[in-house]
């Protein structure tokens, strides 16, 4: 906190009285009221309302279906973060080692982090188009018939294509201005002692990053847990059946689609608690890196 | 060493061409007929039907979009752009300043409380929230669209970072000088936080614009459709119709991206400056 400060009995609360509202009223009421109707059972055409315990949580938690989901998740998780952030680490690091047109690649390769999720979709849907997809046509000369939003594994691979195409950019400036910081000295120290480059990136550079890939890794599970929604709405195109979802998509579908309140409530405390845990991780991770520097 | 470099290039321009090749590729297909495209597939060529495919899509009342306009979806989406990106910088300042400047005995409270809205995403309460909505009568209004948005304090820490690299000696002799609370904000921290708020100003904007789940859960009145939100209502008649739109299609999707990528484009370092910084 600072030294200097006004003394002033009323007007700290009245310069964080907007912001306070706005989340009592945004932010804690409907995560309490998520909390509160996780443990009942609601009639869907508002007829009162039964106690039920945990019985939603028991039933999102036996279900095969919801299961089915979490794994796709996991594996839609795992797959789009890696790649994402693979491929936005390679071109961070040709896009430091060239001088000439460095800023023009530069330039390239960030514009597309400004283009929405869905917008990203809908793009996706129209190159994986059956009739006039050039993704499907270049599918065929390799023989693979390709059915997005038929075909469960077809589907899988569009969905994590267009979000990997998403996140790249976001990696990719992280990456490249991590590696803009490593200092000149280091680098020249590198190339003497290694000269394989190959060598100088696992032995040098790979554990300089370590700090920004891992604060990577954190917000690239949440990007393929949340904002993929967009995506993923438009290619499942409101028919989830036999196509694959994620678990906030699933929330969305039972609470909206299927007015299964308790059931939806349920399952959004289940993703809370996940989230929790995953920044509690990150929080415990940024401040052991506070030290470091 | 030459064959190296030569390599470098070769990987960064495939990258370029798989990133940017799908969103030239979507402007070009959108200067071509619905029906040209229905034959030769997707174009890489100009089509020369460029004027007549967006003005049917900017003042064509119907059609896929029933009774809103793409020129109305442009302005409500910088509506919602703008007033999420203004709103969010003078709430977070605000409580910045509150949260910095001024000792007070429940700050350490209202801190955990604002940090604790940086958890949880608004899709994990999106129905209870979508009920509290309801219960305040604002759904189907840009207040309902926007603020419930700003219930997140991203801003606030990012200002409150900054508020703190500001030296103690700049508050001490404005207090010399007589200033009070009020005129040594707006005088000194304001115009002190002008490239900050810049940056902000993007991000915000960028993803106020993207917005997508809210939008469509809060508003059922198409005059307050945005343009990210319209594609759902163009996929709604993709099935249905004997030859898709396709060229009104890409030029939707084009228009939705056109002002965000533009806006980081030409704003580059000050975007980059806000987003390594805030995020970390």
């Amino acid at each position: 906190m600072k030294r200097v400060q006004f003394n002033s009995a009323l007007l700290p609360y009245l310069f964080v009285l907007p912001q306070m509202a706005i989340i009592v009223i945004f932010f804690y009421w409907p995560s309490a009221q998520a909390i509160r109707s996780s443990f009942f059972l609601e009639d869907p055409f508002g007829f009162g309302e039964t106690f039920v315990g945990f019985d939603n949580y028991v039933d999102a938690l036996t279900s095969s279906y919801y299961l089915q989901v979490a794994r796709f998740t996991v594996i839609f998780t795992i797959i789009v973060t890696f790649l994402s952030l693979t491929l936005g680490l390679l071109l961070a690091s040709k896009a430091d080692d060239v001088i000439r047109g460095s800023s023009s690649y530069k330039t390239l390769l960030i514009s597309v982090y400004a283009i929405a999720p869905p917008v990203a979709g809908l793009l996706g849907m129209m190159f994986f188009d059956q009739h006039i997809g050039p993704f499907v046509k270049m599918a065929s000369w390799f023989g693979w018939d390709m059915k997005v939003g038929i075909n469960y594994f077809d589907t899988t691979f569009a969905m994590i294509t267009v979000a990997v195409w998403k996140q790249i950019p976001y990696n990719f400036i992280f990456f490249l201005s991590g590696l803009q910081s490593i200092p000149v000295s280091v680098r020249e120290a590198a190339a003497i002692d290694n000269r394989s480059r190959l060598g100088r990136f696992w032995t040098v550079t790979l554990p300089l990053l370590a700090p920004t890939a891992f604060f990577l890794l954190i917000i690239n599970m949440t990007y393929s847990l949340f904002d993929t929604f967009g995506i993923i709405d438009v290619i499942v195109k409101d028919k989830a059946a036999n196509n694959p979802i994620t678990l906030v998509y699933k929330v969305y579908m039972d609470g909206f689609r299927g007015n299964d309140i308790g059931g939806s409530a349920a399952q959004s405390v289940i993703l809370m608690i996940i989230v929790l845990a995953l920044t509690f991780f990150q929080f415990r991770f940024i401040e052991r890196r506070v030290h470091y520097n | 060493m030459h064959r190296t470099k030569l390599i470098d290039h070769i990987i960064l321009l495939f990258g370029v061409f798989f990133m940017i090749g799908p969103v030239f590729v979507a402007f070009m297909t959108s200067t071509h007929t619905a029906i040209d495209v229905h034959i030769n597939g997707l174009q890489v060529s100009w089509g020369g039907d460029f004027v007549a495919t967006y003005k049917e899509l900017l003042t064509r009342k119907g059609g896929f979009t029933g009774e809103v306009t793409g020129a109305r979806m442009v302005m409500n989406s910088f509506i919602l752009g703008v007033g999420f990106a203004v709103g969010k910088i003078v709430l977070s300042m605000l409580a910045a300043y509150g949260l910095v400047y001024f000792r007070s005995r429940f700050s350490t409270l209202f801190f955990w409380m604002i940090f604790t809205t940086l958890l949880l995403p608004l899709e994990v309460r999106i129905l209870p929230s979508y009920d509290v909505m309801t219960k305040l009568g604002l759904i189907n209004t840009y207040t309902g669209l926007i603020v419930p948005l700003l219930a997140s304090a991203t801003g606030t820490f990012f200002f409150r970072q900054f508020f703190k690299s500001v030296p103690d000696e700049l508050l001490e002799a404005a207090r010399i000088d007589g200033a009070g609370p009020f005129k040594f904000f707006i005088d000194i921290l304001v115009p002190l936080s002008k490239t900050m708020i810049a940056a902000i100003f993007i991000i915000m904007f960028v993803y106020g614009w993207n917005q997508y789940l809210w939008p469509m859960i809060m508003t059922n009145d198409e005059s307050f459709y945005t343009l990210v939100r319209g594609i759902k209502q163009i996929l709604l008649v993709w099935v249905g119709s004997q030859i898709p739109e396709y060229n009104q299609a890409f030029a939707l999707a084009v228009l939705a991206m056109l002002p965000p990528v533009l806006m980081v484009v030409i704003f580059q370092s000050w975007f980059i400056k806000g987003l390594t910084e805030s995020d970390k």
